[in-house]
């Protein structure tokens, strides 16, 4: 083979170095930066990548082979990548799988997405689940750059990542039964097509008014997933609670999760090291299932602090915390987790019936 | 749901002997089972006929029936213990049979009966009867190859005519795809089809479109009873379809599914298992993928815990069989913690962060005859599993794992078999799935023939492919390197893509030792990672470990004495599951004395291997290099104490490396005293000085030199290489020319030539034959204050030259005078003490006359420890290992673990089981090479009873009326006179070859059949054997074969009783003993009783 191998290093914020290969773009400075986390899952690389949720970070594969099925623009979640980085145990040299279009490293050079190969993913998992996540740096600058590079990063707690995702302007997607707004705070282009199912669907930029979506009449309307902290979203909150308080029939995922709560007074705090995988067990408290979600979190809802106009309708069995709500007097309800799945599993698609059946007045 | 308050008393159905298809696993998770239900409070019976098994033990029991396992035992089971419930998915294949026949018989699954909890009668019908499984799919929206089902020739071809060839056909209710195979021409389709309608027990087949080449995938799901279901583990299969999932290569986790089509997968997983209605519990969903379009079918469902649930469990330790029976009995799966963190439920989907390989071993060197071509119907004897972080490290860690001589994916002496094939000869056997086929791949891809012209000849997907070639690249850029010059780079490249220290040497024309120390000096060791079902994402309990070249090691530190014990690998006909036996008590035992246990092993299919087993488990290969870094990591990690190390308990595979490890770690008998039983000169030696006769005879590693020892000691002579077990190659040869031929064999070609040929450090043995001698057994433990302990003395049933291990044998001896069982006792006493055994020792005796005479003695545990330990309750195995590390029996007496053996009022017979009815191409004459897969035990009030029930648990069915063809040799007419006589006692008809007919008659005992030889009866009109045979004429065959010159007419009439499954016994003392013990049954009927009760507990 031929291919040169870059040798190149990743130091996070607490001094810990790894050693490894460059692959996918190089980033012209010689340093990729943002906040490093993890994600278990081990099918859909490419869907993650393309998650507009994971602006500011750089994300670590856990499973050990990535790259091996290629890509296809069928499975990109949005119109390109948000994230700063990636890491991964090994790359694939040649993909196989008779869906690809090109392999992940081209992608990865066409979205300019620098990334990192062939480090100790284990050891920097087991890092950062003890001590959450840290802000790291690759690249083939020096390890002192680096390190410097990692300290100065602003991290996504404070930060304003929506609005470097969101949608310039509105569009429509789908030619549903029903009409509906969705806030694009990161959306995905798998809940759009969950959505189009059972609605056309005008997606509107974040900053977008109550009155503005009001105008348009909808009959119910989304709020989508994004990165990010969400005490950071400004205005989104009024907007919402303005929205729902019309009477108009409201689903939130994730973000939109938080973002609702948020409207209602609630609370949200960051967890350690978020939620990131396609296995984590949910019960749904109404009907005792449980149901194997999608995640993608770093920060969480309080329930105590929703206990007065909410009832908790779905909880995290791997550490207890809320994955879902309903508010008491209105026709509002949200969920944590991504039930859209793109990538994961598909146990918690009832959800956007639910949201149909809301909407038809059930 | 918490558990079930209504059910009190649960029968376990085990899954019987180690068979083809259906092994080690199924103790695995019977053991699991037992051990939840009695936890949970459950009064536990079990049922299982197979000695070996730790599930068999007592402890694990409340009641415990080592009954053959046929509807009318298990029967009387019910009636007499009158269960609540049984539980029958965790007994393989046999157990789901058996739990049908009992539903059919209204004996359990309905009112009034106990109920069927796992699976009901309904759901074990829907997935195991071809045509509803096919029309439920179908009925959810899944695809199915376009099948039809048929139950004769007639249908059979009616369905051909709509679906076309080629076709696959398989038969219901099956194991191990036995009878199932692939029709390309309308001959083959005729023959596979008639195998199959005799393959089923249902005499029903179903004929499908052949997707051959197709990917195949297997995934792992659980139910509860409140409807979750999770995907446990994705399998993807190295080898596409047409090679029997148990014979192919496969990987875990699924690596060449996007996520859009895992997920498609997935959903058809669970619509699979809860449209056929698995309550609870795990079952196992196959699929093929068309690798050109993605289309997707479903192939078959198994609705219980299979061999691939052991895969999956060990692979990404959750542990489905435990977690099965909780669910069996009530629990829902998030009322259930995750053992591995604790802190998280078991309702989730295990992630993992390494690759999972998993390869079949097979013994076809050990079955003359057969073509060694893998297809739909499963040939393996046993596996390996290895763990790497890469697939490229897991595979080459798999390769060394198999203990066949190869070192990893070639670069190894092995890979000159090659050398003599050019590229299009290479590349055509490629093509063919045999168990060379992944180093044919490797060589192909060595030459540079590409990823694509060997994905076209193997249809093996180009991701493996690519990886393979990763390694093959790698080892080019190495090639030439001198030791001293590799640098740590370049060193740890290598060590990541799984090269063994042996393979550099042997590419380095350099020494293994010399590169572990070049490696060790660059810093280059191996990190030991967790397997903890989550990626890391939670902090792991259970230490699982396993090792890679990465930057952090996971070993915890630890001050309490510590011992190793080493494994005993892939399961191999001679070596099996009786050595995990004997490790996994060790466990226990040295727990139970505080102890803290370190289990190294690669076999997925055992109990060893189950992480809450031992304090530590590493999955590693048992090498050299691998044994001695596990050493070095938990000497590292107690700050410098070594660890002790067991060498005795795992079989052959363990002490083969105890003269490689630092002697002062070993445990018990010292490797001195190893040698000392092994090394031909010294043994010799060691008898004559004791007193102790030996049939004459000496070593050899020439031809010439083995023609003179056999001149000098008489023929016939029993031939045998040395460092081997099973029987390996051994052969009773009767004249100069057959020695000759031996010799020839055993130094060129066969397993055993790649094993190393022979040497003067491995040379061949060569001793007096003697004929019509009794064999006995002996296993016995002797501790460091020079007492011996006897644990068992067992009379062969066969005459010496049968292989020990498909001999059935007796506990008490049965015809052996008083006195000379003493001597045989006094003489074990005297080797135990001379080689200053501390520990077990096996001594195998041949009686004739009255010498007895010593054949040989091994320091270690043998295959009869467990089956000693169930016939006289002494748990030998656990005081053997207390006892290696330093008590003393007397103390251990005093602690309650050695309790005196029970003897008087049962006799246990330990009987063979043989894999003849997969292999009817083979000779089922018995010899001196063992070709036993299994084995199971009778027990019973008296001989002649315990032997019926032994050969009814061995599936040997025992005439009970038709007629019985004999054909004896002139050696064993007298004794068949005494058979012939029974026969008519019974009632039943005799027909017999001339000259057997014409002894007989001599002594009044006319037959009613005289049967040519095949070559009388060309030209005549006499009655043809075969044809008797296949015409179903004959109800039962005891064929004895003649030592010497032709053997055809007997091999025949042998084949022809194997494929048209009529039983047939090959020596006449078993058939002595059959009859005798069918008369004595005659007399009252068959009673069930436990060991409990046996052992009066």
């Amino acid at each position: 083979m031929s291919n040169a191998i870059t040798e190149i290093a990743l130091v996070l914020e607490d001094g810990s170095v790894f050693e490894g290969e460059a692959i996918g773009h190089v980033p012209a400075n010689g340093i990729a930066v943002g906040e490093v986390v993890f994600n278990t899952t081990l099918t859909g690389y490419q869907e993650v990548m393309t998650d507009p949720s994971y602006a500011g970070q750089i994300i670590t594969f856990t499973t050990s082979h990535i790259g091996n099925y290629g890509t296809t623009s069928l499975d990109n979640e949005s119109r390109g990548t948000f994230a700063r980085g990636v890491i991964v145990r090994d790359m694939a040299r040649r993909e196989s799988n008779w869906r690809s279009e090109q392999s992940l490293d081209a992608m990865l050079k066409a979205h300019s997405l620098p990334g990192i190969a062939g480090i100790d993913t284990r050891r920097l998992t087991r890092i950062l689940r003890d001590s959450g996540s840290l802000r790291g740096a690759f690249g083939t600058a020096d390890q002192a750059s680096l390190l410097a590079a990692a300290k100065s990063d602003t991290g996504t707690a404070g930060i304003d990542l929506v609005s470097q995702v969101t949608t310039p302007s509105a569009y429509n997607y789908g030619n549903g039964k029903f009409k509906v707004v969705a806030y694009d705070f990161g959306i995905k282009t798998t809940i759009l097509s969950c959505l189009a199912e059972i609605a056309t669907v005008t997606v509107v930029p974040a900053s977008t008014s109550a009155e503005e979506v009001l105008a348009m009449s909808p009959q119910g309307v989304f709020l989508s997933n994004g990165p990010g902290d969400p005490e950071m979203v400004g205005g989104a909150t009024a907007a919402i609670r303005s929205i729902v308080e019309a009477g108009t029939p409201t689903f939130g995922i994730c973000l939109g999760h938080q973002l609702l709560s948020r409207a209602f007074d609630g609370h949200t705090f960051k967890l350690p090291f978020g939620h990131h995988g396609g296995n984590h067990p949910v019960r749904n408290l109404a009907t005792g299932a449980v149901e194997i979600t999608s995640q993608n979190h770093n920060f969480c809802v309080d329930p105590d602090s929703l206990a007065a106009v909410a009832d908790i309708t779905h909880l995290n069995l791997n550490d207890n915390t809320n994955e879902g709500m309903r508010l008491k007097s209105h026709r509002a309800f949200s969920v944590q987790y991504h039930p859209e799945a793109g990538p994961g599993p598909h146990d918690s698609r009832y959800l956007f019936t639910q949201f149909a059946e809301m909407m038809e007045g059930k | 749901m918490p558990r079930r308050t209504d059910i009190h008393n649960i029968l376990i159905i085990g899954s019987g002997p180690i068979v083809i298809g259906q092994a080690c696993e199924f103790d695995y998770s019977g053991t699991q089972a037992c051990r939840v239900l009695k936890s949970e409070g459950y009064r536990v019976v079990l049922a299982n006929s197979n000695p070996a098994t730790i599930m068999t033990d007592p402890d694990f029991a409340d009641r415990t029936y080592i009954e053959p396992l046929t509807p009318e035992i298990l029967a009387k089971i019910i009636e007499r213990e009158k269960p609540d419930a049984v539980l029958p998915t965790l007994g393989g294949q046999t157990g789901l049979n058996l739990a049908m026949a009992l539903y059919e018989k209204g004996l359990v699954g309905v009112p009034g009966a106990p109920e069927l909890i796992g699976a009901n009668a309904e759901a074990i019908a829907t997935a195991e009867d071809r045509d509803k499984f096919k029309q439920a799919m179908i009925e959810i929206g899944l695809n199915v190859p376009k099948s039809g089902v048929a139950h004769n020739m007639e249908e059979s071809l009616a369905v051909l005519e709509e679906i076309g060839l080629p076709v696959i056909i398989r038969p219901a209710y099956i194991l191990g795809g036995r009878g199932t195979g692939i029709a390309n021409t309308m001959e083959e389709f005729l023959k596979i089809v008639a195998d199959g309608l005799d393959a089923s027990p249902i005499r029903e087949i179903l004929i499908e479109t052949s997707i051959v080449g197709w990917k195949e995938y297997e995934l792992e799901v659980m139910r509860d009873k409140a409807d979750n279901c999770v995907i446990i583990c994705s399998i993807e299969n190295f080898d596409p379809m047409g090679v029997h999932t148990g014979d192919s290569i496969t990987v875990a986790p699924a690596q060449t599914l996007s996520d859009v089509e895992y997920q498609k997968m997935r959903d058809a997983a669970l619509a699979c298992i809860r449209r056929v209605g698995v309550e609870t519990g795990g079952s196992n969903v196959q699929f093929a993928l068309n690798p050109a379009n993605g289309e997707m079918v479903v192939i078959e469902m198994n609705p219980r815990v299979s061999r691939s649930s052991a895969l999956a469990s060990k692979a990404t330790g959750f542990p489905i069989a435990k977690i099965a029976a909780k669910l069996a009995v009530g629990y829902t799966l998030d009322e259930i913690p995750n053992d591995i963190t604790r802190a998280t439920p078991a309702s989730f989907e295990p992630t993992i962060d390494y690759v999972v390989t998993k390869i079949p071993r097979w013994a076809f060197e050990k079955l003359p005859g057969t073509s060694g071509v893998l297809g739909t119907q499963m040939q393996s004897v046993g596996e390996a599993m290895s763990i790497g972080r890469t697939f490229p490290e897991s595979l080459q860690k798999g390769l060394r794992s198999l203990e066949q001589g190869r070192l990893g994916l070639n670069c190894d002496p092995g890979e000159s078999l090659y050398d003599s094939l050019d590229d299009a000869a290479l590349l055509a056997k490629a093509a063919i799935a045999t168990p060379e086929r992944i180093f044919q791949v490797g060589e192909a891809l060595r030459r540079g023939m590409g990823v694509d012209k060997v994905h076209d000849a193997t249809k093996i997907d180009v991701w493996f492919l690519d990886q393979m070639q990763i390694i093959v690249d790698e080892r080019h850029a190495m090639a030439g390197l001198k030791v001293a010059d590799v640098s740590r780079a370049q060193m740890r490249r290598a060590k990541r893509l799984g090269f063994s220290d042996a393979q550099l040497a042997y590419l380095w024309n350099s020494d293994e030792m010399i590169v572990r120390e070049q490696r060790e000096s660059l810093g280059v060791i191996p990190t030991y990672k967790t397997v903890d079902t989550c990626s890391a994402e939670f902090a792991a309990e259970t230490p699982y470990h396993y090792s890679t070249y990465e930057d952090e090691t996971e070993v915890r530190h630890s001050d309490r004495p510590r011992v190793i014990i080493l494994g005993s690998g892939p399961n191999r006909i001679g070596q099996g599951i009786e050595f995990d036996y004997c490790c996994v008590h060790s466990s226990f035992a040295l727990r139970d004395a505080g102890f803290e246990t370190i289990m190294v092993n690669c076999n997925p299919e055992t109990v060893s291997t189950d992480y809450d087993t031992s304090d530590r488990l590493y999955f590693e290969p048992l090498t050299r290099e691998d044994v001695l870094n596990v050493i070095a990591a938990e000497t590292i990690a107690s700050g410098g104490v070594p660890p002790k190390v067991i060498v005795s308990l795992g079989g052959q595979t363990p002490l083969k490396l105890s003269g490689l490890i630092d002697p002062a770690l070993i445990a018990g008998t010292s490797p001195h005293s190893i040698d000392l039983a092994e090394d031909r000169e010294k043994w010799n030696q060691l008898c004559n000085q004791l007193s102790i006769p030996q049939p004459p005879g000496g070593t050899a590693v020439t031809v010439d030199e083995a023609k003179v020892i056999a001149t000098r000691v008489g023929f016939p002579v029993l031939v045998r290489p040395s460092y081997v077990l099973g029987g390996r190659a051994m052969q009773i040869v009767h004249d100069q020319d057959a020695l000759q031929r031996a010799m020839e064999q055993m130094a060129s070609d066969g397993s055993l030539g790649k094993e190393g040929g022979l040497s003067a450090e491995r040379p061949v043995l060569i001793d007096r034959f003697l004929e019509d001698a009794t064999e006995v057994d002996v296993d016995a433990i002797r501790d460091h204050t020079g007492e011996v302990l006897i644990g068992g003395v067992m009379e062969h049933v066969e005459e010496a030259g049968v292989h020990s291990g498909d001999s059935a044998c007796a506990i008490p001896p049965q015809t052996l005078p008083a006195w000379v069982v003493e001597v045989i006792s006094e003489y074990t006493k005297s080797i135990a003490t001379a080689l200053d055994v501390r520990g077990l020792i096996n001594v195998q005796f041949a009686v004739l006359g009255t010498t007895v005479y010593v054949i040989e003695a091994n320091p270690r545990a043998s295959r009869t420890v467990p089956f000693v330990a169930k016939a006289t309750g002494v748990p030998l195995a656990k005081v053997a290992s207390r006892v290696m590390l330093g008590a003393s029996l007397e103390e251990l007496r005093v602690e309650g673990l050695l309790t005196p053996p029970v003897t008087g009022g049962h006799v246990s017979v330990k009987e063979a089981v043989l894999p003849f009815n997969r292999f009817p191409e083979v000779d089922t004459a018995l010899g001196p090479e063992m070709r036993s897969t299994g084995e199971v035990m009778g027990i019973d009030r008296t001989f002649g009873r315990a032997f019926v029930k032994s050969q009814t648990a061995a599936g040997t069915v025992l005439p009970t009326s038709g007629t019985v063809f004999l054909s004896l040799n002139d050696g064993d007419k007298p004794a068949g006179l005494v058979v012939a006589k029974r026969l008519r006692d019974l009632g039943l008809g005799v027909a017999a070859t001339t000259g057997t007919a014409a002894y007989l008659a001599k002594f009044g005992f006319p037959v009613d059949r005289v049967v040519g030889k095949l070559s009388e009866i060309e030209g005549s009109t006499m009655d043809n054997a075969v044809e008797l045979v296949a015409q179903g004429e004959i109800t039962f065959v005891v064929n004895t074969p003649h030592g010497r010159g032709s053997r055809e007419d007997g091999e025949a009439i042998r084949k022809a009783a194997n494929s048209n499954r009529v039983s047939s016994v090959t020596t006449v003392e078993a058939a002595l003993a059959a009859v005798n013990g069918l008369w004595e049954q005659r007399l009252s009927e068959v009673e069930v009783c436990s060991l409990q009760e046996y052992h009066g507990r």
